[in-house]
Protein backbone atom coordinates (compact mmCIF):
# COMPACT_ATOMS: atom_id res chain seq x y z
CA UNK A 1 0.00 0.00 0.00
CA UNK A 2 1.56 3.33 -1.25
CA UNK A 3 1.38 5.96 1.76
CA UNK A 4 -0.50 9.26 0.90
CA UNK A 5 0.11 12.84 2.64
CA UNK A 6 -3.34 14.39 2.92
CA UNK A 7 -2.66 17.54 1.45
CA UNK A 8 -5.36 19.42 3.79
CA UNK A 9 -3.86 18.06 6.83
CA UNK A 10 -0.61 18.90 5.60
CA UNK A 11 -1.65 22.12 4.98
CA UNK A 12 -3.16 22.82 7.88
CA UNK A 13 -0.05 21.06 9.78
CA UNK A 14 2.28 23.79 7.98
CA UNK A 15 -0.05 26.55 8.71
CA UNK A 16 -0.27 25.42 12.16
CA UNK A 17 3.83 25.20 12.45
CA UNK A 18 4.66 28.45 10.49
CA UNK A 19 1.97 30.43 12.25
CA UNK A 20 3.81 29.38 15.90
CA UNK A 21 6.93 30.53 14.91
CA UNK A 22 5.91 33.62 13.35
CA UNK A 23 4.29 34.25 16.87
CA UNK A 24 6.97 33.11 18.49
CA UNK A 25 9.57 35.15 16.32
CA UNK A 26 7.17 38.24 16.85
CA UNK A 27 7.21 37.57 20.48
CA UNK A 28 11.25 37.59 20.92
CA UNK A 29 11.34 40.65 18.46
CA UNK A 30 9.25 42.38 21.12
CA UNK A 31 10.58 40.81 24.23
CA UNK A 32 13.94 40.68 23.98
CA UNK A 33 15.49 44.27 24.18
CA UNK A 34 13.08 44.58 27.58
CA UNK A 35 14.75 40.97 28.18
CA UNK A 36 18.27 41.60 27.90
CA UNK A 37 17.77 44.98 29.79
CA UNK A 38 16.21 43.62 33.03
CA UNK A 39 18.33 40.40 33.47
CA UNK A 40 21.43 41.62 35.21
CA UNK A 41 24.90 40.45 33.98
CA UNK A 42 28.59 40.86 34.46
CA UNK A 43 28.17 43.54 31.90
CA UNK A 44 30.76 46.25 32.66
CA UNK A 45 33.47 44.86 30.92
CA UNK A 46 31.82 44.72 27.31
CA UNK A 47 30.13 48.36 28.10
CA UNK A 48 31.03 51.51 26.75
CA UNK A 49 32.95 50.12 23.67
CA UNK A 50 34.89 47.98 25.95
CA UNK A 51 36.80 50.92 27.15
CA UNK A 52 37.16 48.55 30.50
CA UNK A 53 39.49 46.02 28.97
CA UNK A 54 42.11 48.64 27.92
CA UNK A 55 42.23 49.97 31.56
CA UNK A 56 42.85 46.48 32.55
CA UNK A 57 45.24 45.93 30.08
CA UNK A 58 47.46 49.36 31.14
CA UNK A 59 47.07 48.56 34.50
CA UNK A 60 48.71 45.36 34.38
CA UNK A 61 51.47 46.58 32.51
CA UNK A 62 51.42 49.41 34.64
CA UNK A 63 51.70 47.19 37.38
CA UNK A 64 54.24 45.23 36.00
CA UNK A 65 56.81 47.40 35.55
CA UNK A 66 56.29 48.95 39.19
CA UNK A 67 56.46 45.21 40.70
CA UNK A 68 59.85 45.00 38.10
CA UNK A 69 61.19 48.63 39.61
CA UNK A 70 60.45 47.28 43.19
CA UNK A 71 62.28 43.97 42.60
CA UNK A 72 65.64 45.87 41.45
CA UNK A 73 65.17 48.74 44.31
CA UNK A 74 64.94 45.65 46.87
CA UNK A 75 68.25 44.12 44.60
CA UNK A 76 70.06 47.67 45.52
CA UNK A 77 69.54 47.13 49.24
CA UNK A 78 70.97 43.97 49.21
CA UNK A 79 73.69 45.50 47.09
CA UNK A 80 74.42 47.72 49.77
CA UNK A 81 74.24 45.59 52.83
CA UNK A 82 76.66 43.37 51.32
CA UNK A 83 78.75 46.35 50.76
CA UNK A 84 78.31 47.50 53.94
CA UNK A 85 79.12 43.75 55.80
CA UNK A 86 82.23 43.71 53.56
CA UNK A 87 83.45 46.99 54.90
CA UNK A 88 83.42 46.41 58.45
CA UNK A 89 85.24 43.18 57.88
CA UNK B 1 59.95 51.06 54.60
CA UNK B 2 59.87 54.32 56.69
CA UNK B 3 61.62 56.01 53.93
CA UNK B 4 59.49 54.55 50.61
CA UNK B 5 56.09 56.05 51.37
CA UNK B 6 56.73 58.27 48.85
CA UNK B 7 57.21 55.38 46.28
CA UNK B 8 53.40 53.89 47.33
CA UNK B 9 52.10 57.55 47.21
CA UNK B 10 53.49 57.84 43.47
CA UNK B 11 52.54 54.06 42.67
CA UNK B 12 48.87 54.70 44.21
CA UNK B 13 48.47 58.00 41.93
CA UNK B 14 49.74 56.44 38.57
CA UNK B 15 46.90 53.63 39.10
CA UNK B 16 44.30 56.33 40.01
CA UNK B 17 45.93 58.38 36.60
CA UNK B 18 45.35 55.37 34.69
CA UNK B 19 41.36 54.24 36.04
CA UNK B 20 40.68 58.20 36.29
CA UNK B 21 42.00 59.29 32.95
CA UNK B 22 40.21 56.47 31.19
CA UNK B 23 37.09 56.83 32.61
CA UNK B 24 36.40 60.16 33.80
CA UNK B 25 34.79 62.57 31.86
CA UNK B 26 36.80 64.93 29.33
CA UNK B 27 35.24 67.60 27.38
CA UNK B 28 33.94 66.97 23.72
CA UNK B 29 36.10 68.65 21.36
CA UNK B 30 36.15 68.05 17.63
CA UNK B 31 39.30 67.27 16.10
CA UNK B 32 40.84 65.81 19.37
CA UNK B 33 38.20 63.69 20.51
CA UNK B 34 39.13 61.27 22.97
CA UNK B 35 43.11 62.13 22.17
CA UNK B 36 42.28 64.72 24.96
CA UNK B 37 43.22 61.48 27.44
CA UNK B 38 46.83 61.64 26.21
CA UNK B 39 46.95 64.92 28.23
CA UNK B 40 47.32 62.57 31.35
CA UNK B 41 50.21 60.96 29.84
CA UNK B 42 52.45 62.89 27.46
CA UNK B 43 52.24 66.16 29.04
CA UNK B 44 53.41 64.25 32.66
CA UNK B 45 56.35 63.10 30.52
CA UNK B 46 57.82 66.92 30.12
CA UNK B 47 56.43 67.56 33.91
CA UNK B 48 59.18 64.49 35.12
CA UNK B 49 61.80 65.48 32.61
CA UNK B 50 61.98 69.37 33.75
CA UNK B 51 62.73 68.65 37.67
CA UNK B 52 64.59 65.67 36.92
CA UNK B 53 67.05 68.33 34.81
CA UNK B 54 66.53 71.06 37.30
CA UNK B 55 67.92 68.76 39.89
CA UNK B 56 70.61 67.42 37.84
CA UNK B 57 71.62 71.09 37.47
CA UNK B 58 71.68 71.84 40.75
CA UNK B 59 73.95 68.73 41.94
CA UNK B 60 76.48 70.00 39.15
CA UNK B 61 76.69 73.34 40.72
CA UNK B 62 77.06 71.60 44.23
CA UNK B 63 79.79 69.36 42.81
CA UNK B 64 81.53 72.81 40.91
CA UNK B 65 81.51 74.02 44.72
CA UNK B 66 82.38 71.43 46.59
CA UNK B 67 84.46 69.14 44.24
CA UNK B 68 82.54 65.99 45.97
CA UNK B 69 81.96 63.33 43.23
CA UNK B 70 78.80 62.04 44.95
CA UNK B 71 77.49 65.05 43.67
CA UNK B 72 78.79 64.37 40.27
CA UNK B 73 77.09 61.24 40.53
CA UNK B 74 73.52 62.02 41.33
CA UNK B 75 73.67 65.14 38.50
CA UNK B 76 74.17 62.30 35.51
CA UNK B 77 72.03 59.95 37.15
CA UNK B 78 68.84 62.26 37.18
CA UNK B 79 69.87 63.87 33.83
CA UNK B 80 69.88 60.26 32.80
CA UNK B 81 66.82 59.21 34.09
CA UNK B 82 65.08 62.50 32.14
CA UNK B 83 66.75 61.82 29.43
CA UNK B 84 64.17 58.76 29.26
CA UNK B 85 61.14 60.60 29.96
CA UNK B 86 61.97 63.24 27.30
CA UNK B 87 62.34 60.83 24.73
CA UNK B 88 58.95 59.67 25.84
CA UNK B 89 57.23 62.76 26.11
CA UNK B 90 58.60 63.26 21.69
CA UNK B 91 57.61 59.37 20.84
CA UNK B 92 54.34 59.96 22.33
CA UNK B 93 54.03 63.55 21.03
CA UNK B 94 54.53 62.05 17.91
CA UNK B 95 51.55 59.79 17.80
CA UNK B 96 49.60 61.84 19.41
CA UNK B 97 50.05 65.14 16.72
CA UNK B 98 49.99 62.43 14.15
CA UNK B 99 46.71 61.98 14.58
CA UNK B 100 45.47 65.40 15.34
CA UNK B 101 47.80 67.42 13.58
CA UNK B 102 48.04 65.09 10.32
CA UNK B 103 52.02 64.02 10.68
CA UNK B 104 53.98 62.98 13.25
CA UNK B 105 56.41 66.01 13.19
CA UNK B 106 54.95 69.20 12.38
CA UNK B 107 57.91 71.14 12.85
CA UNK B 108 56.04 72.68 15.68
CA UNK B 109 58.26 75.05 17.36
CA UNK B 110 57.92 73.45 20.67
CA UNK B 111 58.37 69.68 19.22
CA UNK B 112 61.78 71.63 17.09
CA UNK B 113 62.88 72.66 20.82
CA UNK B 114 61.95 69.51 22.77
CA UNK B 115 64.09 67.48 19.95
CA UNK B 116 66.87 69.81 20.40
CA UNK B 117 67.30 69.77 23.94
CA UNK B 118 67.27 66.48 23.72
CA UNK B 119 70.24 66.37 21.63
CA UNK B 120 71.73 68.92 23.78
CA UNK B 121 71.50 66.54 27.09
CA UNK B 122 72.74 63.51 24.47
CA UNK B 123 75.44 65.77 23.62
CA UNK B 124 76.00 65.80 27.90
CA UNK B 125 76.52 61.57 27.71
CA UNK B 126 78.58 61.95 24.70
CA UNK B 127 81.12 64.89 26.91
CA UNK B 128 80.86 62.41 29.35
CA UNK B 129 82.00 59.37 27.99
CA UNK B 130 84.84 60.83 25.68
CA UNK B 131 87.11 61.95 29.06
CA UNK B 132 88.92 59.47 31.15
CA UNK B 133 89.70 61.54 33.82
CA UNK B 134 86.96 61.35 36.65
CA UNK B 135 87.78 65.14 37.96
CA UNK B 136 87.91 66.50 34.31
CA UNK B 137 85.00 64.63 32.89
CA UNK B 138 83.18 66.00 36.77
CA UNK B 139 83.86 69.51 36.33
CA UNK B 140 83.20 69.82 32.48
CA UNK B 141 80.40 67.85 32.52
CA UNK B 142 79.15 69.96 35.37
CA UNK B 143 79.78 73.08 33.18
CA UNK B 144 78.14 72.03 30.46
CA UNK B 145 74.61 70.64 32.52
CA UNK B 146 74.32 74.61 33.58
CA UNK B 147 74.67 74.83 30.16
CA UNK B 148 71.75 72.68 28.69
CA UNK B 149 69.22 73.66 30.96
CA UNK B 150 69.94 77.09 30.45
CA UNK B 151 69.56 76.65 26.78
CA UNK B 152 66.41 74.07 27.51
CA UNK B 153 64.22 76.99 28.71
CA UNK B 154 63.99 79.37 26.12
CA UNK B 155 63.58 76.34 23.82
CA UNK B 156 60.70 75.15 25.70
CA UNK B 157 59.38 77.60 27.35
CA UNK B 158 59.95 81.07 25.54
CA UNK B 159 60.37 79.94 21.76
CA UNK B 160 57.11 78.21 21.28
CA UNK B 161 55.30 81.39 23.16
CA UNK B 162 56.74 84.08 20.94
CA UNK B 163 55.89 81.87 17.76
CA UNK B 164 52.89 80.27 16.04
CA UNK B 165 53.02 77.11 18.13
CA UNK B 166 49.87 74.52 17.73
CA UNK B 167 50.49 73.37 21.71
CA UNK B 168 48.10 75.17 23.71
CA UNK B 169 49.05 78.09 25.61
CA UNK B 170 51.28 78.86 23.49
CA UNK B 171 51.40 81.16 20.43
CA UNK B 172 48.16 82.60 20.47
CA UNK B 173 46.53 79.29 21.36
CA UNK B 174 44.27 78.77 24.73
CA UNK B 175 45.56 76.62 27.39
CA UNK B 176 43.58 74.31 29.98
CA UNK B 177 41.59 77.15 31.02
CA UNK B 178 39.64 77.18 27.80
CA UNK B 179 38.93 73.31 27.64
CA UNK B 180 37.42 73.27 31.36
CA UNK B 181 40.30 72.10 32.58
CA UNK B 182 39.19 73.72 35.87
CA UNK B 183 36.02 71.12 36.69
CA UNK B 184 37.25 67.51 34.98
CA UNK B 185 40.70 66.97 33.99
CA UNK B 186 42.66 68.70 36.85
CA UNK B 187 41.44 65.80 39.09
CA UNK B 188 43.37 63.56 36.83
CA UNK B 189 46.00 65.89 35.25
CA UNK B 190 47.82 67.52 38.52
CA UNK B 191 47.78 63.54 40.63
CA UNK B 192 49.02 62.59 37.20
CA UNK B 193 52.23 64.88 37.39
CA UNK B 194 52.93 64.36 40.65
CA UNK B 195 52.72 60.57 40.43
CA UNK B 196 54.69 60.31 37.41
CA UNK B 197 57.33 62.49 39.13
CA UNK B 198 57.48 60.12 41.68
CA UNK B 199 58.42 57.79 39.41
CA UNK B 200 61.20 59.35 37.64
CA UNK B 201 62.34 60.39 41.15
CA UNK B 202 62.84 56.44 42.05
CA UNK B 203 63.77 55.28 38.96
CA UNK B 204 66.98 57.73 39.81
CA UNK B 205 67.22 57.44 43.17
CA UNK B 206 67.12 53.09 42.12
CA UNK B 207 70.19 54.23 39.45
CA UNK B 208 72.18 56.53 41.93
CA UNK B 209 72.09 53.44 44.82
CA UNK B 210 73.95 50.79 41.80
CA UNK B 211 76.47 53.57 41.07
CA UNK B 212 77.37 54.29 44.59
CA UNK B 213 77.32 50.38 45.50
CA UNK B 214 79.77 50.46 41.98
CA UNK B 215 81.60 52.81 43.64
CA UNK B 216 82.73 51.44 46.42
CA UNK B 217 83.32 48.01 44.83
CA UNK B 218 85.89 49.90 43.00
CA UNK B 219 87.12 51.51 46.42
CA UNK B 220 87.32 48.05 47.73
CA UNK B 221 89.16 46.82 44.95
CA UNK B 222 92.12 49.86 44.92
CA UNK B 223 92.60 48.84 48.54
CA UNK B 224 92.57 45.30 48.09
CA UNK B 225 95.78 46.21 45.35
CA UNK B 226 97.70 48.87 47.17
Amino acid sequence: MKKTINPRRWFRVSHWCSSTTLLTATLLLILTPGYSQEVEMADTMRSEGKIYVVVAIVLLILAGLIGYLVMIDRKATRLERKLEGKKAS
Amino acid sequence: MKSSWWKIASVILLLYTVVGGFLMDVPRLAIVNETIRALYFHVPMWFTMIPLFLGSTYFAILYLRGNKMDNDLISVELAHAGLVFGLLGIFTGMIWANYTWGTPWHGDPKQNGAAITTLIYLAYFVLRSSLSNDEQRARLSSVYNIFAFAAMIPLIFIIPRMTDSMHPGNGGNPAFNMYDLDKSMRKVFYPATVGWIGLGLWIASVRIRLRRAEEKILDLEYEKNN
